[in-house]
């Protein structure tokens, strides 16, 4: 039975899974009606469709935050920012410099493809930084966390420009006829689609192996400073994508809080998720779920009647808290404890 | 002139006596006896995990010992907790590389944490008088205020040496101070330590280069597989016996064992290197290596026998010459250019550089053909399988399956999943780097039967190890390695342990 | 010129280089604004006023990132001191002495727990402090969401309590010779940079922390308690921050929740500009003090300039702070290969 417990305790899944149901119970609890579906008009409405959807982002940036700690133990903190350039860059396309807009100056799909432009760029600016350069990812990342924002200013002229155009809500509200919110679909997308080239190319197995042994994926023939671009290019990118959905579930471009808190979700994600945030093996679909995790979390928070400028409070709690269990120094003090225990049985004997 | 037993202790400095300390299924020192004089330069040798560094660390304070007793001074009976409390003790110890600070002044590592303060504060102009006083009394004549990294590692071992002179050391252990030193810095360092013998501090010195041993140290103690092997005066104890007594052999017994003649088949040229150099690691060295032949390289520890493989395999910076395969010369710029050749290294350190601990069995062994094959052409999932059975099959690989991670397997298993991994590859050329190190003898045997099964299915094979006999049993030529450079060959027909270890031990007739 | 530059002591190297590059903008400020009264004494004193907060954060910033660490809460707990500082004077009634000792206090207790937390539980440093960032913020709007004003009239008589300096008076349009000024906390951060100054250079402990940063198992060898220089470092931060956030607050007289954003990567700018390596070892407070004094220029540029927008103060930032760390990485890589 011991043995079993254990067993199931080892494996990888469960402090993601444990923290869901907890997250979930405690928002049962809080609000009895939290599974309650409804369908008006064709699409479906309650708590825990808004959690999903709601979620979107974080899950998409979860994916790119997992690569990056996986390949180099480090974390990208400027996915927020990114997400607040991008979506700004898009906004100017479309409304060709005005603060309000109703009809696009330039075609959509320019728009999107140099939202997603602008997010490689960054994420590439934040790869050649630590991988080519060496440098430690929060500092790399911090120059974007502070910059990027006051770039997304100076695109949107410090003002926040509307696009008040139907198909530009479209990435990130419901499209008629279509039970579900669009960003749902999207965060699926992502998921698979990133799981597909982790599996179906030696992607995943290079990023762990450099994140394990350095030295032994050089002997084996890998480069670890093109593989860890590649994760923080990669990582820019589905930030600039999280970016479009920000801005096209308002319908703008808010420079100043787009995105904002966000990279610390997405790092929470990562460790609830059962992933070491010193590199190495990673589980994607481990920091999936706690993705929505966070989200649900964010939510009974909110049900809790906390403002989202005081969510940091709680989150950061629980990152110092999983980190600490997770760190070499508190691992030591339970093995010492463990031993002197054992130790103490054979003396009783 | 007869001694009274009075002066015989009085010269006693150090003993250590019937040293025992377990590790977990291992014995690291069994019985070790250790004497060591005031004013004597006592050498320590020992080839790899002989138990050199336990007894240091015992002696420091770094690690405990079950059993035995540390005499200082013929008096007191200590036992180190520290590394501090040995200092405090007057054992101080200077490691090869990591010494000092080197951000932080001269002086200011010679005075760390015991700075001469005026008013409680430090004293800046005093602790840099008293620096240069210091280093001019040991004739080191260097600009204290400088930062220590701006000195070679020569001079901040020898800074570090004045730290401890000066924190009143009467032991002091030099734990493989010249491995990375040129000739002339050795020079130095030994000057500095025939000054301080002649203070009457007594120095323990570790080290591989036995020119050194024999240049500077008044006795040698030699240590094998954790059992002393006995002390010895320099003047009586030839280098060949040295060695031989190192490998753990007695060299008078040593005609009999021999290798077999194990001529190449072919004559083709596989492999040709010209004076590839690595500066600092390697002096520049040729080399050729034809199909099908098994080329041990030999000489002890540090002798340069994996800087010449890895100059080679494109994982260390090569300086100078250039390497030609199959004819054409190449250019080997990373380890990836040297597997697309048909090259596979499997290294010395195992834990650091062969295995990826956490990933699975399976993973381990096929990632380095996947490195081969590229990022977009993932080996499916049923043939990375399949070669994955195969090489538990082909190896004996003893693991729960084949999703175990590698972590979890034992040394030797450990050591046979990166053989497989490279195996897996089908290289022409295989570089073995120690791969019997610390595993079971069954494996061992098992390797040594597999590379020669290999180099008759053509593959040729760089085979290197600090046992002899296995590299007899194994190799068709030797290539001889002594203090970082290339000296000489064993053609087939002189390799006998007899011969080796002359050309290792150097300047002996064979 | 490669060797040129090998040639130079690399910390001399990059502390000269900030000097010159401050003395440079600073001229090409005067050449530039001239007309608009760039050369006046105050425009330079006024460097000190504005940023007399982030000086004195900047120096401990400074030690951490010798000690081999970061901290990047700084900013958020400004805020947060702020506010506590303005709540427990305007909702709590407090008097303004005792408000400064309980933030003073804070400022202990968080830099102890971020110390415990990185030195004795081997957490990375930047994931300890990014907790304490978000944490810090949150608290602050935990307390208040609104803004709250100072109104205490001790703490409004500090804040505006000028000295003048009677020295390059300017006389103006009416005839009335005006002389420059500078307020108290400009000489209380001059004062803590000087202290700071000689603790890192004149004492044990300061000596210790330039050990650690260098070489942490050096260090523990030659026999230094490392975990503790460690934790201290971080306590000692936690009271820099707290201090700076006090003088930064004299000069807003209000707390609120978006205040000080982005103070860290100033403060990490200041250092590293200043010639502070992010290595770990190396630095020097008086650089940070030049480091600051840029980003102050560069503020000053984009104000008198008029029409630029206050964000290319911090892009600009971001700009030559990535431009120093590239240049850092190359020496340390150039050197590397040296060897």
């Amino acid at each position: 039975m011991k043995a079993k417990i254990n067993n199931i305790m080892s494996t990888e899944l469960f402090l993601p899974i444990v923290s869901l149901i907890l997250v979930l119970i405690i928002n049962i609890i809080k609000t009895p009606n939290f599974f309650n579906i409804t369908i008006q008009n064709g699409v479906f409405y309650g708590y825990i469709i808004d959690v999903i959807n709601r979620a979107s982002e974080l899950v998409i940036l979860a994916v790119g935050m997992t690569l990056v700690v996986a390949s180099s133990g480090g974390t990208d903190i400027s996915v927020g920012a990114v997400c607040a350039l991008s979506g700004a860059v898009a906004c100017f396309i479309l409304s060709g410099g005005e603060v309000s807009t109703s009809v696009y100056h330039s075609p959509y799909i320019v728009a999107f493809v140099s939202a997603i432009i602008v997010g490689l760029v960054c994420g590439s600016f934040n790869g050649f930084l630590v991988a080519k350069m060496n440098i430690q990812p929060m500092v790399a990342t911090l120059i974007l966390f502070t910059a990027g924002r006051g770039m997304a200013q100076l695109v949107t002229n410090g003002q926040i420009t509307y696009i008040r155009v139907e198909s530009f809500k479209m990435l990130g509200n419901s499209v008629k006829g279509i039970p579900l919110p669009t960003p749902v679909f999207i965060a699926i997308a992502v998921v698979i689609l990133t799981f597909i080239i982790l599996k179906r190319t030696a992607l995943g197995l290079y990023i762990e192996t450099v994140g394990i042994n350095n030295k032994a994926a050089k002997l084996v023939g890998l480069n670890p400073v093109l593989i860890r671009f590649i994760a923080y290019a990669f990582c820019g990118l589905l930030a600039g994508l999280a970016g479009m959905i920000v801005s096209s579930r308002v319908y703008s471009a808010d420079a100043n809080n787009a995105g904002l808190n966000i990279e610390l979700d997405a790092i929470l994600a990562v460790a609830l998720g059962g992933n070491s945030l010193g590199g190495g093996k990673f589980s994607l679909l481990g920091s999936v779920i706690g993705a929505y995790t966070i989200q649900a979390l964010t939510t009974t928070l909110y049900a809790m009647s906390v403002s989202a400028d005081q969510l940091p409070v709680y989150k950061a709690i629980v990152v110092v808290i999983i980190v600490s269990l997770q760190s070499k120094g508190f691992q030591r003090i339970i093995k010492e404890f463990k031993l002197k225990r054992k130790v103490e049985k054979v003396y009783e004997k | 002139m007869l001694l009274t037993p009075f002066e015989v202790i009085m010269d006693n400095l150090l003993e250590m006596r019937g040293i025992c300390k377990n590790f977990p299924g291992v014995k690291a020192l069994d019985n070790v006896d250790f004497y060591l004089n005031k004013g004597e330069i006592h050498a320590l040798m020992g080839e790899n995990g002989a138990g050199k560094s336990t007894l240091i660390k015992v002696l420091t304070g770094v690690e405990e010992f079950e059993t035995g007793q540390i005499i200082l001074e013929g008096k007191k009976n200590i036992i180190n907790k520290s590394p501090k409390e040995a200092q405090a003790n007057g054992i101080s110890t200077v490691y090869q590389e990591v010494n000092l600070c080197p951000n932080i002044s001269v002086a200011e590592n010679l005075f760390l944490d015991r700075e001469p303060r005026k008013f409680g504060f430090i004293d800046w102009k005093k602790m840099n008088k008293m620096a240069k006083e210091l280093l001019d009394k040991l004739d080191i004549k260097i600009d204290v205020t400088k930062p220590t990294e701006n000195y070679s590692i020569a001079i901040q071992q020898m800074i570090a040496i004045a730290r401890a002179v000066d924190m009143s050391a009467k032991v002091l252990i030099l734990d493989e101070p010249t491995s990375s030193l040129d000739d002339g810095e050795v020079e130095k360092l030994f000057t500095l330590m025939r000054k301080l013998r002649a203070d009457g501090i007594g120095i323990i010195f570790v080290t591989h280069f036995l020119e050194q041993v024999y240049a500077v140290c008044d006795k040698i103690t030699v240590l094998r597989n954790g059992c002393p092997v006995g002390e010895f005066e320099v003047d009586n104890l030839p280098r060949v016996q040295l060695v031989a007594k190192m490998m753990g052999k007695d060299f008078n017994d040593l005609e009999n064992i021999k290798g077999e003649n194990k001529d190449t088949k072919s004559k083709e040229l596989l492999l040709k290197a010209e004076s590839v150099g690595s500066k600092g690691n390697i002096k520049p060295f040729d080399l050729e290596l034809n199909k099908g032949e098994v080329v041990g390289i030999t000489g002890l520890l540090g002798s340069g026998r994996s800087e010449l493989v890895r100059s080679i395999y494109g994982a260390d910076r090569r300086d100078t010459g250039r390497i030609l395969f199959d004819n054409n010369e190449v250019k080997i710029k990373a380890p990836i250019d040297a597997m697309k050749l048909g090259m596979a290294y499997l290294p010395e350190n195992r834990k650091d550089e062969g295995i990826i601990a956490d990933l699975s069995v399976r993973e381990n062994i096929i990632i380095a053909l996947q490195a081969k094959k590229g990022i977009f052409k993932l080996i499916p999932g049923k043939k990375q399988e399949e070669f994955v059975d195969k090489y538990i099959e082909i190896l004996q690989i003893k693991t729960a399956s084949r999703e175990t991670p590698i972590k979890q397997l034992s040394g030797g298993n450990q050591q046979k999943v990166i053989l497989g991994r490279w195996l897996l590859t089908h290289p022409d050329l295989l570089i073995l780097d120690e791969p019997t190190r610390g595993i079971d003898v069954g494996t061992k045997t098992e390797i040594q039967k597999l590379v020669l099964k290999l180099a008759g299915e053509g593959m040729s094979v760089i085979f290197i190890s600090s046992e002899i006999e296995e590299m007899i049993r194994t190799c068709q030529r030797m290539v001889v390695m002594r203090d970082k450079k290339k000296v000489g060959e064993l053609k087939s027909d002189e390799i006998s342990q007899k011969n080796i270890m002359s050309a290792i031990a150097g300047g002996v007739d064979k | 010129m490669r060797n040129k530059i090998k040639n130079i002591d690399n910390k001399a190297f990059l502390l000269y280089m900030t000097i010159v590059l401050f003395i440079i903008m600073y001229s090409i400020g005067i050449i530039m604004f001239g007309n608009k009264g760039f050369q006046k004494p105050q425009v330079f004193l006024n460097l000190f006023i504005s940023n007399a907060g982030l000086i004195v954060i900047a120096t401990g910033m400074t030690m951490v990132i010798i000690s081999g660490g970061i901290d990047i809460s700084v900013g958020s707990f400004v805020a947060l001191t702020c506010m506590v500082l303005a709540w427990m004077m305007e909702k709590g009634n407090m008097n303004a002495v005792s408000s400064i000792i309980v933030i003073m206090l804070m400022g202990l207790v968080f830099g102890l727990v971020q110390g415990i937390l990185i030195a004795y539980l081997n957490i990375q440093p930047f994931i300890v402090t990014l907790a304490g960032m978000f944490f810090a913020r949150g608290m602050t709007a935990i307390i208040s969401q609104e803004m709250i004003s100072i109104k205490n009239e001790t703490f409004l008589a500090w804040a505006n309590n000028k000295i003048t300096i009677p020295l390059f008076g300017i006389v103006n349009k009416k005839g009335v010779t005006v002389y420059p000024y500078i307020y108290p906390t400009v000489i209380a951060a001059l004062i803590i940079l000087v202290i700071m100054f000689i603790l890192l250079k004149y004492t044990k402990f300061g000596r210790s922390v330039y050990a650690v940063g260098g070489n942490e198992q050096s260090a523990l060898l030659l026999g230094l308690n490392v975990k503790s220089i460690k934790l201290k470092v971080y306590i000692l931060n936690g009271l820099l921050c707290s201090i700076g956030g006090f003088l930064f607050c004299l000069n807003t007289c209000a707390g609120f929740v978006e205040q000080a954003k982005g103070f860290e990567m100033e403060a990490i700018a200041g250092s590293v500009i200043g010639g502070t390596l992010l290595t770990g070892g190396v630095g020097n407070v008086f650089g940070s003090l030049f480091g600051v004094l840029i980003k102050g220029t560069i503020e000053a540029f984009v104000s008198f300039q008029g029409t630029l927008s206050s964000w290319w103060t911090k892009i600009i930032i971001a700009t030559i702070l990535a431009f120093f760390i590239v240049l850092q990485s190359i020496l340390a890589m150039s050197k590397k290969e040296q060897k």
